[in-house]
């Protein structure tokens, strides 16, 4: 099962708790994956320690336009919903703007004369680490200068799986990334602020996910900052509040040091077994522990 | 020599837009005649890659100068090619009749 880890807002803490969820998974001997799918910005790996199993590139393929067999019709350039064939027929100019390209293939599909083939464009990369408790860590990652990310998180999730535990750590926003992240998870966990900022980009996701037939669960982050707002709106609106997180200097300063507090402060260790006990009970996949005989490919 | 300036309206008397890809209109100049046509910018809300498409219309109708306060990355090497000229004119307050005029008075 999928768990998608994901807020409207940037740094409320999403890869903090997928981390740390992820990584009390782990020492319990479950079957988890981690899966970076902020593939703009990836820092999961940041906190773990892991020999990297294999990366695969993610292409897509733009069209090829040969000159000599273009017959100036147009077609190509109109079909493309994203302007990236610039046409200029009274000066025989005709180009592809690749990194406007979505890779869809429609201009192939439109020309009749063809004068249309495709090639491979690599998008990003998406690569699989072993962590040394034998849990995986599955980042995507594009490359600079691309576009979209959509496509290296469709891979990673991929590559991902759906066996045992699957945290998806998702982009932030409610744009394309997080719709492809959230997707395809089964239970989708909001983190927010109780700031009106966080609400104001919690009731966004949520407007989004319920748009999705899906009902999020909300961790609040920092909630002794802020105001009462979301606490508020999650009564009113009913959503499950799994969890509080009170701010304290010393889980920032482990954090932004690239730890663990689940290894360090017993509090926290303790909030993130709860949390993981709620999904286990809520999801009933967990429990068993196969670590032993089990190993990812 | 015809020039496309951006602008907020449909009249000479409408304000330079400071963008080019999703300008409102495009007003074409024609320094020698003194001739004027006004385009709406069908791009204007496009999804992506207004500037782009916003090239191909104004390269369509022959211009060799761009008027507007600001343009994106993408757009850069296509003009080059096409050799149309960009000019960065950021005064917003600036009416298309007074590029007209600055246009004249070269």
């Amino acid at each position: 099962m999928r768990i998608a880890v994901a807020s409207g807002k940037g740094g409320t803490g999403k890869t903090f708790v997928a981390t740390n969820l992820f990584n009390v998974l782990s020492r319990r001997g479950e079957r988890v994956t981690l899966a970076d799918c902020d593939a703009e910005a990836p820092d999961d790996m940041l906190f773990f320690s892991a020999e990297k199993v294999r990366e695969t590139e993610v292409t897509h393929q733009v069209p090829v336009i040969n000159k000599d067999a273009c017959t100036w019709c147009g077609r190509c350039s109109r079909w493309c919903n994203y302007n990236a064939i610039f046409y200029l027929p009274n000066a025989k100019v005709i180009e592809v703007i690749e990194n406007l390209c979505h890779g869809c293939g429609a201009c192939s599909f439109a020309c009749n004369s063809g004068a249309i083939t495709e090639k491979p464009v690599v998008l990003g990369a998406v690569t699989t680490f072993s962590t040394d408790v034998g849990s995986r860590v599955v980042e995507a990652r594009m490359k600079v200068n691309e576009m979209s990310p959509v496509r290296v998180i469709k891979a990673a999730i991929k590559e991902s799986g759906d066996e045992g535990i699957v945290i998806l750590d998702a982009p932030p926003g409610t744009s394309c990334p997080f719709i492809q992240t959230v997707d395809k998870a089964d239970y989708v966990v909001l983190v927010t602020e109780p700031t009106p900022f966080g609400l104001s980009d919690l009731k966004q996701s949520v407007e989004t996910l319920r748009e999705m037939k899906k009902e999020p669960a909300v961790i609040i982050n920092r909630a002794d900052i802020g105001d009462g707002c979301v606490a508020e709106y999650l009564e009113k609106e009913n959503i499950p509040l799994l969890a509080e997180i009170r701010y304290d200097p010393a889980v920032a300063r482990i954090y932004s040091e690239g730890r663990l507090v689940t290894q360090e402060i017993p509090a926290m260790a303790s909030l993130f077994e709860k949390l993981a006990d709620h999904i286990s009970e809520g999801y009933g996949t967990v429990g068993q522990n196969i670590r032993p005989t089990w190993k990812w490919r | 020599m015809r020039v496309a300036i951006t602008s907020t309206g449909q009249s000479l008397e409408s304000r330079l837009d400071q963008r080019f890809g999703r300008c409102a209109f495009f007003v074409i100049y024609d320094t020698e005649t003194g001739g004027v046509e006004i385009l709406p910018n069908p791009n204007k809300d496009a999804e992506e890659g207004a500037g782009p498409a916003s090239v191909q219309l104004v390269a369509s109708k022959e211009v060799q100068k761009i008027v507007s306060g600001e343009f994106g990355v993408k757009i850069k090497s296509l003009l080059d090619s096409l050799k149309i000229q960009m000019i960065v004119y950021k005064e917003k307050e600036k009416t298309v009749k007074s590029v007209i005029d600055m246009l004249n008075n070269q």
